[in-house]
């Protein structure tokens, strides 16, 4: 509770300068702040939750827009070879973004023509991935979809935008989830404000999800000196296995 | 309480990994076998990858075999000179076996191979332990059922490199030990198991051990074909969790203990038959997943290797 006192607080400070000025001046037309600029994931870790809210000079619509790092998308489909379902084909999409989360205050077709939404990104339909392979339209639109069905199924894309509320007409705020599968590395939150069906302003919050504590230090050696970690991993064995043995002798 | 596992990338329960560590480690202390060909399907099913699964099983019976080894050295019923040829066999097959790994999951095949092997392994396991149990039965029920006769002369006693190992009283080609032990090693590296299930029948059937050293020595075995896969693994692939490993060890040894104890005071005819028809009822699902139609036809996966 205190903390969301506090929060409110500091809505108000990041806000009241902007509401004081007057209008045509030149103010900042829109700002935005999230409650965490760092996720760690720890031991614990089992997904959570990061406000984001900020202000807007005047009035106008709020998009937000949150991704996770690119990577390279392997997609493979399933077909029925002596009556086992097996991997037949494949397709490679790069620049997919590990995470993608979308809020907006109106339906986004509403707010902005299709040219200005692939422009920006805005919606999972409007991303562009490149693919490794010449394929056909019909085939390629397939694993698109399944693509995108997949990551919706693992909670790292939202396709429905998510509601963002204004106190007032100016002040704004929403949350985003973050799942316990979050990717990690750096994130971008942009958020857009948008008026008259153009995209008066734009703003974006840095954001860094990381490992931290024996979680991360694990993960890290695996990765980094994987030769070490595979002895390591044998020694904690035959410590572990030796130890038990010794105890339940005397037992 | 949930326990993020830093190499699997996903949370799951402390305590469900130390319950199912503590049932199949019950299992192996009841029944001498190692249980990983049935904790790897269990962790595919609680939402493990099988690339992690299978790396963290091997490290996880390096650590259920290793003092089985000292317990069995201790008593002298290890034959060294016949470990080492299996050992040799093995070492080759399970680095041959990480290659295959990493082969098929480059190709996106990784999946569907390790369930195959599986249904394969678990079906043929199953039965034997159904056919072998029910005869037992049987056979307690009718007295004076002839015997199998103890030492036959085949093919195989004609195989060229033949080596005397005396603590196992043999005289028979090195080639023998060396292929099974590579054919255990392939299955170990893809499988994650000990692969003690294949190996002690082969060792008492195929070779004609002494019943006494068998345990000992595939133990010993299967000790270094699981850590060198472990480490293989780790190098290559980057999908051993140790923390994994460690939860399920834990559990793992607990349970061993106390099915050690239960042992010799349930009727082990009966149990086999039980275990036998589990083999195959987890056997039959793994078959019914690869042929039943997927909810999604699409998958996706990361870039192989990274």
């Amino acid at each position: 509770m205190r903390r969301a006192i506090r929060l409110f607080l500091f809505m108000l400070a990041v806000a009241l300068p902007a509401l004081a000025l007057p209008g045509g001046a030149r103010a900042q037309e829109l700002v935005a702040d999230s409650s965490r600029h760092l996720v760690a994931i720890t031991t614990g870790f089992v997904g959570t939750e990061v406000l984001l809210f900020g202000a807007t000079e005047g009035r106008g619509d709020v998009i937000i827009v949150v991704r996770g790092p690119t990577r390279t998308e392997v997609t493979r489909r399933k077909g029925r070879h002596g009556g086992i379902w097996i991997n037949e084909a494949e397709v490679r999409f790069t620049n997919v973004p590990s995470y993608y989360w979308l809020a907006s205050s109106k339906p986004i077709d509403k707010l902005l023509r299709a040219e200005a939404l692939d422009r920006h990104g805005i919606g999972v339909e409007h991303l562009a991935f490149a693919t490794s392979k010449k394929i056909g339209e019909r085939d390629l639109a397939g694993f698109r979809e399944g693509l995108l069905r997949n990551k919706v199924k693992d909670g790292l894309f939202t396709t429905k935008p998510r509601d963002i509320a204004f106190l007032g007409d100016r002040l704004f705020r929403t949350t985003i989830y973050f799942p316990a599968n979050v990717p990690t590395g750096p994130y971008t939150v942009q958020v857009f404000l948008v008026r008259d069906g153009r995209v008066a302003g734009a703003q974006t919050v840095p954001l860094n999800i990381a490992k931290v504590g024996i979680g991360a230090d694990v993960y890290h050696f695996a990765h980094t000196s994987s030769a070490l970690y595979g002895i390591f991993a044998i020694v904690i064995a035959l410590a572990a296995g030796l130890l038990a043995g010794v105890i339940f002798r005397k037992v | 309480m949930q326990i993020y596992l830093p190499i699997a990338e996903i949370s799951l329960d402390v305590f469900l990994l130390l319950a199912m560590g503590g049932g199949i480690g019950f299992l192996s202390g009841l029944f001498g076998v190692g249980g990983g060909f049935l904790m790897t399907p269990l962790l595919i099913f609680i939402g493990v990858t099988p690339a992690v699964a299978v790396a963290s099983e091997a490290n996880q019976v390096v650590a259920a075999s290793v003092s089985g080894v000292f317990a069995h050295m201790r008593r002298g019923n290890v034959d060294f000179k016949m470990g080492a040829v299996l050992l040799a066999g093995g070492l080759t097959g399970s680095s041959f076996g990480v290659w295959l790994y990493s082969l098929f999951r480059a190709m996106g095949q990784l999946d569907l191979v390790i369930s195959l092997s599986y249904v394969a392994f678990l079906g043929i396991i199953g039965s034997l332990m159904l056919a072998e149990s029910l005869r037992a039965v049987l056979r307690r029920r009718t007295p004076g059922a002839p015997r199998r006769k103890l030492h036959q002369h085949t093919w195989m006693h004609g195989l060229p490199f033949k080596m005397r190992f005396r603590k196992s009283k043999l005289y028979i080609s090195a080639l023998l030990p060396f292929s099974i032990g590579f054919f255990v090693g392939i299955l170990s590296a893809i499988m994650g198991v000990g692969g003690g299930f294949i190996i002690v029948p082969a060792m008492i059937y195929i070779l004609g051990m002494p019943t006494i050293t068998v345990v000992g020595t595939s133990l010993f075995q299967i000790t270094f074909v699981t850590a060198n896969v472990t480490f293989l693994q780790a190098v290559n692939n980057q999908t051993v969790d140790v923390v994994l490993a460690l939860i399920l060890l834990l559990g793992g040894v607990v349970g061993a203990q106390f099915g050690g104890l239960f042992a010799g005071r349930l009727p082990g005819d009966y149990l086999r038959l039980l275990l036998g028809g589990f083999v195959l009822f987890v056997g039959g699902v793994i078959m019914f997943n690869l042929v039943v139609t997927p909810d999604d036809i699409y998958s996706i996966g990361r870039v192989a290797g990274r």
